[in-house]
């Protein structure tokens, strides 16, 4: 049977409870399987890179504070231990908890909750050359206040060399990240709490 | 010379309501006339072709397909489990939480409609999920949703407890998990590739 990424980041195997549980939901637990592959084993890399969608899933599961930042980690490590290198050492500055950010002017700007706005140093922006540093950036932001997301993010990112099916796969890669992560959590603490 | 954001001139909603909003992208969509049996797969139902939203994320279309087919279940699998009403209460308290305005006007309005609870679902939007919730399950999937939401998560073996205490059985805890894990996927996209537009007739 193929490897499903959720049901190992838990630990769980065919025969038990939370299995059985996931199989309630065939299409959902098939297409987050799905979804992993399409964003990691794509052979389609001329708008993100490998190199690039690995580094960016190791610095959203890290950012996050979630376990499966060490499967993320293994694959980066295997592609580009700089790369791994030159994050793990950016990686307490730039760790915070969220979600914060702003609203649009107006009721809710007394919600507005301020947090860091975390940009690469020189020295992680010369590792990871100009296209990856914003796309690490942009990983922060939508990490933790994406509410403070806008058009002069996206701009920035076009700037950088990225193309709009770029971006588009970027932002797939973080939300997805986010879900699964999320998922992850969520069904570990049941597993723990089962009969 | 790279390529240029779209920027609108109307002014976005300021405010969460249950009111229909619209949304526009930051970003160019793929044309209609550009789309390939590839991309109707990516889109699941032939009618998201219409949507600018979905006409965007189908520029990679095997997530977007995949992503589709998981919201699906989550959201329209009725064998069992959560009550429709509560996984939109789900996607709508994390989607307060994170501040996605378009995604909580569409999920708390779906919310209202199962649960015929306008008030309660109301209560979520202008208080925020700190709001006087009374329905011990409602009160649970909210605390649990927003648990989620936070980074790093705050979610753990009480949020379980409270659940279940709640009444609710595994397979519904699992749905409001998914619930609320899902519009971490979904309000990341929303929020960050346009902007929704002011209510029809506003």
């Amino acid at each position: 049977m193929a490897v499903d990424v959720i049901d190992q980041l838990i630990g769980v195997e065919e025969g038990d409870a939370l299995f059985e549980l996931r199989l309630q939901r065939p299409e959902a637990k098939k297409n987050a399987q799905t979804s992993f592959t399409a964003l990691f084993d794509s052979a389609e890399l001329e708008h993100a890179s490998r190199l690039e969608r690995l580094a960016v899933a190791y610095w959203t599961t890290a950012l996050s504070g979630s376990l499966t930042a060490s499967f993320y980690r293994g694959l980066l490590a295997e592609e580009s231990p700089d790369t791994l290198a030159a994050l793990e050492v950016a990686l307490p500055g730039a760790v915070t908890s969220g979600p914060y950010g702003d609203y649009p002017e107006g009721p809710l700007s007394t919600e507005n909750a301020p947090g860091l706005h975390w940009e690469p140093d020189a020295a992680l922006a010369i590792s990871a050359g100009p296209r990856l540093a914003v796309a690490l950036a942009h990983t922060h932001l939508l990490v933790y206040r994406p509410r403070d997301s806008s058009a002069d993010a996206l701009q920035t990112l076009l700037d950088a060399g990225w193309t709009t099916t770029g971006i588009v796969t970027l932002s797939q890669l973080v939300a997805f990240l986010s879900f699964q992560l999320r998922v992850v959590a969520g069904l570990t603490a049941l597993k723990g709490e089962l009969a | 010379m790279s390529e240029k954001v779209i920027r609108h001139a109307f002014e976005a909603p300021n405010a969460f309501t249950q009111a229909e909003l619209g949304w526009e992208p930051w970003l160019e969509p793929l044309p209609l006339d550009e789309l390939t049996e590839r991309h109707y797969s990516g889109l699941v139902d032939k009618g998201r072709a219409n949507s600018s939203y979905f006409r965007l994320l189908v520029r990679d279309p095997d997530i977007l397909g995949a992503r589709t087919r998981t919201d699906n279940d989550i959201f329209y699998n009725e064998k069992g489990g959560l009550p429709r009403a509560q996984r939109e209460l789900s996607a709508a308290a994390a989607s307060r939480t994170n501040g996605c305005i378009f995604c909580a006007s569409v999920h708390s309005r779906f919310a209202t409609h199962r649960s015929k609870r306008h008030d309660d679902v109301q209560r979520l939007l202008d208080e925020g999920p700190g709001g006087q919730q009374d329905d011990p399950q409602w009160r649970a999937v909210i605390d649990a949703s927003v648990d989620l939401t936070r980074t790093p998560g705050d979610f753990d073996a009480s949020n379980i407890r409270q659940l279940r205490e709640a009444g609710l059985d595994d397979l519904a805890i699992a749905d409001a998990i998914h619930g609320a894990a899902f519009f971490n996927w979904a309000n990341r996209l929303m929020l960050s590739l346009g902007e929704p537009t002011p209510p029809t007739g506003s």
